[in-house]
């Protein structure tokens, strides 16, 4: 049930979208706005030969990018929120660089791992990752007290208490956060893909900006967008999974 | 036999020293209830955390069996007031994870089934605890303790946040599965009544900080028809001139 009204409002939304951009075209008359119809016929006709690839690099490249961050992420955040000691050392580091605009270091980290793949993931993982580190540490602080007292009582070792407390109760947390994060990684994404590669949603877009064909490029922008949305829609269901017990 | 000497726990908030227990002394027979009445405050839940190994910040000596408390080798079983279930956990996990952590027991034995069923929790399986009503939920925490065979079970006030009739319902299960182990058993209760029902020991405690004022035997103790007996007046009249008093 939860699936159909996600759905629901999803293709409302999707109308909603089209009309204003229906409109705009309609209102405005320019090169740049082209009707909605004739970038999705465009885009029928190119899918498959030239925008295919591009889709698949960029998916790659964010799935890979956001996989890396909720690895290193969630199990930092877990353990500076489940030991003092831990988030004593750490947590001022997060704090310090948390708000640093990370995408200034891009040339940085472009000398250092070059302009390949290494670079975009890095990008990706480092703008996002703090993200994850600070929401899985408050989850976990969160907990109260009283909730180990049973596990305590039944002299259960620190193992447990992770798959049996931290775990579970913070899961749905960590799983807002990687749906948050998801969004500004496609940003990074994007930038990311304008240079030092042929392929990706990123550079389909500029490519076809350059060339002036605006078709493409919308056919390009809705590919994107809509990428996002399949992903934040699959993020969404497995959180609603955790979080049954809510 | 748990053997309490110079029991004495403070608690340090803001620089200032705040004295708990103040010596305690008393010695718990095994295969008894023993329940300890007093005024909120007292610090009767500090002295149930030290039984369980919760707190290990105390001064004095308390051995259960010859032994230091440790939760790791005993078999405590633990029962609070607000019933200390995982919420994410259904019905089912939640009553398996002692057994769980204590035996790495997966799967009912006959006894687990026996007591889901004596307890009236046995179609309840799936549900998760906020889906059931605090009565049921205490039950799954009962059925939870007594599926440990624990060698001594802790509670702290497990029926006060019920109404009445849910209580003396309840009162008179776990007595009946009381009666099937005869497991030692420390009750904590604020209540003159459940002190007389439950315990074949009364502990009398002390305004803060908590000291005990005397153990009185209880005759009432697994009596017929107790609430409309002289006796059970008698006693009661008695246990409230003493908390007057305190």
């Amino acid at each position: 049930m939860h699936f159909n009204n996600t759905l629901r409002g999803a293709s409302y939304g999707m109308i909603m979208v089209i009309i204003i951009w229906q409109l705009l075209a309609w209102l405005l008359k320019l090169p740049i706005i082209p009707e909605p119809l004739a970038v999705l016929v465009n885009l029928g006709q190119i899918f498959a030969d030239k925008i295919s690839t591009h889709l698949w690099y960029s998916l790659g490249r964010i799935i890979m990018g956001l996989a890396i961050a909720v690895i290193i992420g969630v199990p930092t955040g877990f353990l500076m929120g489940y030991f003092e000691k831990i988030d004593k050392v750490l947590s001022p580091l997060v704090y310090f660089t948390y708000p640093i605009p990370k995408i200034a270091l891009l040339p940085i980290i472009m000398l250092l791992f070059g302009l390949g793949e290494a670079s975009k993931l890095i990008m990706i993982v480092l703008i996002v990752i703090f993200q994850i580190i600070i929401t899985s540490r408050d989850a976990v602080k969160a907990i109260p007290q009283e909730v180990f007292r049973s596990l305590q009582s039944l002299g259960a070792g620190k193992r447990h208490m992770f798959t049996e407390i931290i775990i579970p109760a913070s899961m749905g947390e960590v799983l807002t956060s990687a749906r948050l994060a998801l969004g500004t990684a496609i940003s990074i994404l994007f930038f990311t893909e304008t240079f030092g590669t042929e392929f990706g949603m990123g550079y389909f877009i500029m490519d076809a900006w350059m060339r002036v064909n605006y078709l493409d490029m919308y056919g390009g922008i809705v590919v994107l967008s809509l990428m996002g949305f399949v992903l934040f829609t699959m993020v969404d269901m497995i959180e609603r999974k955790f979080s049954a017990w809510r | 036999m748990i053997e309490i000497k110079d029991l004495t726990v403070k608690y340090y908030r803001q620089n200032e020293e705040t004295l708990a227990l103040d010596k305690l002394n008393i010695n718990i027979a095994t295969g008894e209830i023993y329940t300890f009445i007093g005024p909120s405050g007292c610090g009767k839940s500090t002295f149930l955390y030290v039984l369980s190994g919760i707190l290990k910040d105390y001064s004095g000596s308390v051995k259960i069996d010859g032994r230091d408390v440790d939760p790791k080798s005993q078999r405590i079983g633990l029962i609070l007031q607000n019933y200390g279930l995982l919420p994410w956990k259904n019905v089912y996990s939640n009553t398996m994870l002692g057994v769980k952590i204590k035996n790495a027991q997966r799967g009912l034995d006959e006894y687990g089934k026996y007591l889901l069923q004596k307890l009236g929790i046995d179609k309840l399986l799936d549900r998760y605890p906020k889906e059931i009503s605090g009565g049921q939920q205490q039950r799954v925490a009962i059925a939870r303790a007594f599926m440990l065979k624990p060698d001594l079970l802790l509670m702290d006030e497990p029926f006060s946040a019920l109404d009445a009739i849910n209580r003396e319902e309840l009162q008179e299960l776990f007595l009946n599965i009381w009666k099937e182990n005869n497991v030692t058993t420390v009750f904590i209760t604020h209540s003159v009544d459940e002190a007389l029902y439950l315990g074949s020991k009364i502990v009398v405690f002390s305004p803060a900080p908590g000291k005990i004022l005397k153990v009185l035997d209880n005759p009432c103790f697994q009596m017929d028809n107790l609430r409309s007996r002289e006796e059970y007046y008698d006693m009661s009249m008695h246990l409230r001139q003493l908390l007057n008093k305190g």
